[in-house]
């Protein structure tokens, strides 16, 4: 009997060693690579389960890639030109371009924003900001074009922006640098004197069509506003910008601005605002931008525009207050209830997180304010304080959120992400991040209702990452799953242009919404041409316009004759009506202009001045069928 | 015989003729007859619908595309004008229905084989000159056409499936021919119930 139990013991004892490597399988380095490469894998003809948008920093663009595959799928033009399909080239998408300072055919695109509703992922748009030269611009995700671009005046570095309300009601955009508000000429030392102004612009979105509108600008103190979120559920009233240099340094930054202990997180209340204005708080302000609206299958049309209602913090008491943030604070996040606003002190040695129920509750008791800035009250950072997460890396930046009470924090300078968790500020993991990361993103992570899963850690510096291609190194990001308890490296990926922000949404929530073609009965393009029965040539004097149409395997009409020096638009209108089939146009040597690609049903121009004598062929430059090769015709020009 | 034909119908089948009738009168909102295209660059097919007074594609696009196909291979654009049967189609229906509901004020035997006869001639005719059509498009090809296969031809299956080139066409009846077919069906039904009812009426 006693022997028997003791067979017993032991064999359980055998089971239960055997079931510990099992158990520990994940943590093995060996087996978790080839178990990594399962789940990044997508079988040929399989679908990727999330589209992620990644802002393509200085390249100007966007990038749209499938996780967790990782493949690119489409590079979307959006501040600058492409030669690949022609945009800000050819006479349609031009005047997207254009700005107060003429044509800006680049920018620097650092923050992706998709369009909400409820505080949910709606799959309608993304919203990106240019940097450089302050617009804002507007991705249609039927199409994944870029439909409206809006010029910001009365800023420099639109840094902070664009970041939606919980609705899309608007998008915010704030300075990154402040500049004389008017522009002037004055000393740069009168910076320190106050002399420099920032801005917070409210753009509106219109519901149902998503234009683009100035609603007003807040003129606010001269310091650097670098990032901003905006609140959700209880919060929603509310959108709060980091800001650094409350020191108002105007020569060497990396110690002028690094002084103080503590900067500023501000807190705008944005229904306030409007309130204010709808209450006649504001006055009229100069500023002369641009409004350059692309309607579907209509060329570009581009409004100049002039003036904004402003407003001082002064005039409007309630609509903002400043929480002091340590340290130079860069990412300003909310999480998925509203309750948490978590600042990222680049040089700070916690993770310092306010309570928004805090703020409401002291925001507007004497005792709880230490001064206040040019009529905006500053709190005490203590009386606005949830709680700080203790010696979680080195430079903390952004923060996002995966709906289960945990957030990531990365961190530049000791290139990592850490995760912890709301509520008792504990950090739970450190994720090793290869190298240098900056912006992260989790699948609906700044949304109400993150679908968590995925994580992506858009990174600086890539050295020993992949086969060097010269000086200039790979773009990279990285891919986490996030699913289980313990978040895993799945993959690095190779991107275009710095990876600098990213929204990331569920496949589901677009792929079936996505257009196939313009119908040609609805192109209501001027020089639209929508039979070959109507393709035909007419000469305006010294200008001619070439009604042409392009179907497999042939443009009409085929022969063209014209002079030195005239004018030809080519008035190229894609006939087919199959989903993937458009046709392209090029003709040989000719400057200023590059390909045009033409989608089914789609009018594009391309303006040509006939050059010196001679036989200038023209073609279908993208593989449109077996006869592709012959879909080419020639220009013969004379003197 | 001469009795069965005069024979008066049950209420039963009379009211089955009336359904005949009626259900006669979708055949004008559902396709008849649909060809279906596959081919490597279709993955999602494309679709092409016979309807009693017209031609149109699965998608407001595929027919388009289909005679974007065809003209590699020289083959006339397909496009209900060109098809005159299709102008008086519809008549053919109506006068189908009209028996059906006369059946109701002479509800004799002898109506439902007429029935079932002008259903016969319908069909077989209408099959006849669905197939000559398919013909004349699939063999009456453009001598300038970019592909030319010596002996090939490009007709259609009656029904079923054919493999032409790399592309593979499939050809049944749609709702409306199975709506027609079902008719008969129930005609042929409502004789042989008749019958039966007539020989146990004997006994």
């Amino acid at each position: 009997m006693l022997k028997k139990s003791n067979i017993i013991v032991v064999t359980l004892g055998i089971a239960l060693f055997a079931l510990i490597p099992n158990c520990k399988k994940g943590a093995a380095t060996a087996t978790l690579a080839s178990d990594a490469a399962s789940r990044v894998y997508v079988a040929p003809g399989e679908k990727d389960e999330v589209y992620a948008f990644l802002s393509g920093g200085f390249s100007g663009q966007m990038s749209v890639y499938g996780i967790p595959s990782a493949r690119l799928f489409k590079i979307i033009p959006v501040f600058s030109v492409f030669p690949e399909n022609g945009y800000g080239f050819d006479e349609e998408t031009k005047d997207m371009l254009k700005t107060t300072h003429g044509y800006v055919p680049w920018d620097d695109s650092h923050h992706v924003e998709a369009s909400m509703t409820d505080g949910k992922q709606d799959g309608r748009w993304m919203f990106l900001n240019a940097n450089n030269t302050p617009r804002l611009a507007r991705i249609d995700l039927k199409s994944f074009e870029t439909k409206e671009i809006l010029e910001i005046p009365n800023t420099a570095g639109n840094h902070a922006s664009p970041f939606a309300t919980e609705n899309t009601e608007y998008l915010m955009a704030a300075t990154r640098f402040s500049v004389p508000v008017p522009q002037s000429n004055v000393s740069i030392d009168s910076f320190s004197k106050g002399g420099f102004k920032g801005t917070v612009t409210m753009v509106k979105v219109e519901k149902n069509t998503g234009r683009l509108s100035i609603e007003l600008q807040v003129l606010v103190p001269g310091f650097d506003y670098d990032l901003s979120h905006c609140g959700k559920k209880k919060s929603h009233d509310w959108c709060f910008f980091s800001s650094y240099n409350s020191e108002q340094a105007h020569k060497m930054l990396e110690v002028g601005a690094s002084k103080k202990d503590k900067d500023f997180i501000l807190a705008f209340n944005w229904v306030r605002a409007k309130e204010c204005k709808d209450q006649g708080k504001t006055y009229n302000f100069g500023g002369e931008y641009v409004n350059n609206f692309k309607e579907e299958n209509k060329p570009a049309v581009s409004t100049k525009l002039s003036g904004v209602k402003m407003l001082n913090p002064k005039d409007c008491p309630g609509m903002m207050y400043y929480m002091p943030t340590p340290k130079s604070p860069h990412g300003t996040d909310v999480d998925s209830t509203g309750e948490y606003i978590v600042g990222g002190g680049k040089l700070a040695s916690v993770i310092p997180v306010h309570s928004f129920s805090k703020m409401i509750e002291v925001k507007d008791k004497k005792e709880h304010h230490s001064t206040e800035i040019e009529g905006i009250p500053v709190l005490k950072y203590e009386s606005t304080l949830a709680g700080e997460v203790q010696k979680p890396c080195l430079g903390p930046l952004h923060t996002e959120f995966d709906g289960q009470g945990y957030a990531y924090t990365s961190c530049f300078v000791s290139s990592e992400v850490v995760k912890w968790k709301l509520g008792t500020w504990e950090v739970v993991q450190h994720l090793p991040a290869y190298y240098s990361v900056g912006h992260l993103s989790i699948v609906g992570g700044s949304s109400t209702e993150p679908y968590g899963k995925y994580l992506i850690a858009m990174n600086k510096i890539t050295k020993d990452r992949y086969l060097p291609v010269g000086m200039e190194l790979p773009q990279s990001a990285q891919l986490y799953d996030i699913s289980s308890g313990k978040a895993e490296l799945l993959s690095d990926f190779p991107t275009v242009g710095e990876p600098h922000y990213s929204q990331m949404i569920p496949a589901k929530l677009i792929m079936d919404k996505t257009a196939k073609l313009f119908p040609l009965e609805e192109n209501k393009h001027p020089y639209a041409t929508k039979s070959e029965n109507d393709a035909r040539i007419v000469k305006l004097g010294n200008t001619t316009h070439i009604y042409m149409t392009a179907i497999r395997s042939h443009f009409k009409p085929d022969i063209i004759e014209a002079r030195t020096g005239e004018t030809l638009y080519f008035h190229v209108t894609n006939l087919e009506q199959d989903y993937d089939i458009p046709h392209g146009f090029a003709i040989g040597g000719a400057p200023n202009m590059t390909n045009l690609l033409i989608m089914p049903g789609e009018t594009r121009t391309f303006k040509w001045v006939a050059p010196k004598p001679g036989i200038y062929p023209f073609y279908c430059t993208d593989f449109c069928s077996a006869l592709h090769q012959e879909m080419q015709q020639y220009i013969r020009v004379s003197p | 015989m001469k009795d069965l034909l005069f024979q008066t119908l049950s209420k039963k089948n009379r009211l089955l003729i009336l359904g005949v009738g009626l259900f006669l009168v979708l055949v004008y909102f559902i396709p008849i007859w649909a060809i279906s295209i596959s081919a490597p660059q279709y993955p999602e097919g494309l679709g092409m619908q016979i309807w009693i007074n017209q031609i149109t594609g699965a998608t407001p696009y595929d027919l388009k595309n289909i005679n974007l196909l065809n003209h590699y291979i020289g083959m006339k654009e397909i496009i209900s004008e060109s098809i005159p049967e299709l102008l008086f189609m519809p008549y053919v229906l109506a006068y189908l229905i009209i028996g059906a509901f006369i059946t109701e004020l002479v509800p004799k035997v002898g109506m439902a084989i007429l029935g079932i006869i002008n259903l016969v001639i319908v069909g077989l005719v209408g099959l006849f000159d669905f197939w000559r059509w398919e013909y004349n498009y699939g063999h009456n090809l453009n001598p300038d056409a970019p592909i030319i296969i010596e002996g090939m031809a490009y007709q259609p299956p009656l029904l079923g499936c054919k493999v032409m080139l790399n592309i593979t066409a499939c050809s049944y009846p749609s709702y409306g021919g199975m709506i027609l077919a079902s008719s008969l069906v129930l005609l042929v039904y409502i004789l042989w119930d008749e019958k039966r009812r007539k020989k146990s009426n004997v006994v």
